[in-house]
């Protein structure tokens, strides 16, 4: 037989667990919703456009992110990073980016990680490029919409920022994210990822990889802007994207993309 | 009706008024939806402004903010392959995370200058990829050119094509 007291307990339980979700009701006007779907009045939208062909593997661009961004230097994280690529005549795709190309890519032999090196004779290679990457800034952003609190979002000018005050840590992002991008902050235990430098695009400047970048390789611009430098080229050249069939319309933009960059 | 029934009912009541008044304290006031609908833009919108300016400060200033005080130094490397390297990638950012500028000059940051040969070796190591920019740079191998002095011993990085030192 349930006691009385055991009854009122189990009730009081059962209704205060239901009522939690209740509490996160919110009456919406349907048509409310239809019309912030529709309004697409945003003058600024940032994208980036990266030139394989220029970047040369320096690393600078990783160098200034860090420090700009304060991520702790000789930790294994960082917001951007270069690839290389290094496609052998047997057909074998060599990639590696050692600390993130942070130091850049100063031997020939390629990282495979466990401080093994893999030599590769120069007479046997095909191709050979450095990619640099970074966060894609999506239109559909898959780790936004994993986030169970609302602390990462996308802002109205298209920058995919992460509240670190409301961020609990549970890592869905990182899990959801097709590029790699996020990670733990090593200080603040929240997730972090590249915003573009938002404290400095905001201002008006350059982020810190762009205006580091000896080569012109990385640009960034308003899309919304005709008369963008980098508007132009994404409009009128061919340039690709990482991962297209993934359905998050990134918002970073290649020039010299190759079938073996993932 | 009994009195069985109701005394649960007005616990539960309760326990769904405390709870709504916890979210109205503890979520803040400006926490909502953004331009970006409901399924993008779910978020405290001060934090937008907190990005912008609060939780990160500018640190690389750029070469233009080095010009005035060390032009010598600003128009020799003008005159070089190497004016297309920022002041900073080699003299550290002009900036602290503390906000302190290099123009504050009674707190003036000392500027950490990298002057290691891995540094040059990230450009004029010899990696000769043909569908990359890396292939056109001169290079050295550095175990066998000098392997034990640092490169600006010998070599002026303001000026490089100006001979030795």
């Amino acid at each position: 037989m349930i006691s009385r007291r055991n009854f009122l307990k189990n009730t009081a339980l059962g209704i205060a667990g239901g009522a939690l979700s209740l509490a996160a009701f919110e009456i919406v006007d349907p048509k409310k919703l239809m019309a912030m779907e529709a309004a697409d009045k945003a003058k600024l939208r940032w994208v980036f456009l990266v030139d394989t062909y220029k970047c040369v593997g320096c690393g600078l661009c990783v160098k200034a992110c860090k420090q700009e961004n304060e991520t702790p230097y000789d930790s294994s994280v960082t917001r951007t990073w270069v690839e290389r690529y290094v496609l052998t005549k047997d057909g074998k795709v060599h990639a590696d980016t050692p600390k993130g190309a942070r130091d850049g890519f100063t031997t020939s032999k390629i990282d495979l990680g466990m401080g093994k090196m893999e030599e590769i004779n120069n007479a046997d290679i095909d191709k050979a490029f450095f990619v640099p990457k970074l966060c894609n800034q999506c239109d559909n952003p898959p780790c936004v919409q994993v986030c169970p609190v609302g602390a990462t979002y996308q802002a109205p000018d298209g920058v995919v920022l992460v509240d670190r005050t409301w961020c609990i840590g549970c890592g869905y992002c990182i899990m959801g994210c097709p590029y790699g991008v996020r990670f733990f902050h090593p200080v603040y235990h929240t997730a972090e990822k590249c915003n573009f430098c938002y404290h400095r695009i905001s201002k008006g400047l350059k982020t810190a990889c762009v205006q580091a970048c000896p080569f012109g390789a990385r640009q960034i611009g308003n899309i919304k802007d005709p008369n963008d430098p980098v508007t132009k080229i994404i409009m009128t050249e061919r340039v690709g994207v990482l991962k297209e069939e993934y359905g998050t319309k990134p918002q970073v933009f290649y020039i010299g993309l190759d079938k073996e960059v993932r | 009706m009994k009195n069985h029934v109701f005394r649960p009912l007005i616990v539960f009541l309760g326990i769904v008024a405390l709870i709504l008044l916890a979210r109205i304290v503890l979520v803040p006031k400006d926490f909502g939806v953004g331009e970006r609908g409901y399924m993008y833009g779910w978020h405290r919108h001060g934090n937008e402004e907190e990005w912008k300016n609060q939780i990160i400060k500018v640190k690389y200033q750029g070469k233009e903010y080095c010009k005035d005080c060390h032009s010598d130094k600003y128009e020799s490397i003008n005159k070089t392959p190497h004016k297309i390297i920022q002041c900073e990638n080699c003299h550290g950012p002009a900036g602290t995370p503390e906000g302190v500028v290099h123009y504050d000059a009674d707190k003036r940051p000392k500027l950490p200058i990298d002057r290691s040969r891995a540094q040059c070796l990230r450009c004029h190591y010899p990696l000769p990829y043909p569908t990359s920019g890396r292939s056109k740079i001169r290079s050295i191998d550095p175990d066998k050119h000098n392997p034990d002095i640092e490169c600006s011993s010998c070599h002026n990085p303001h000026n490089p094509m100006g001979g030795l030192r």
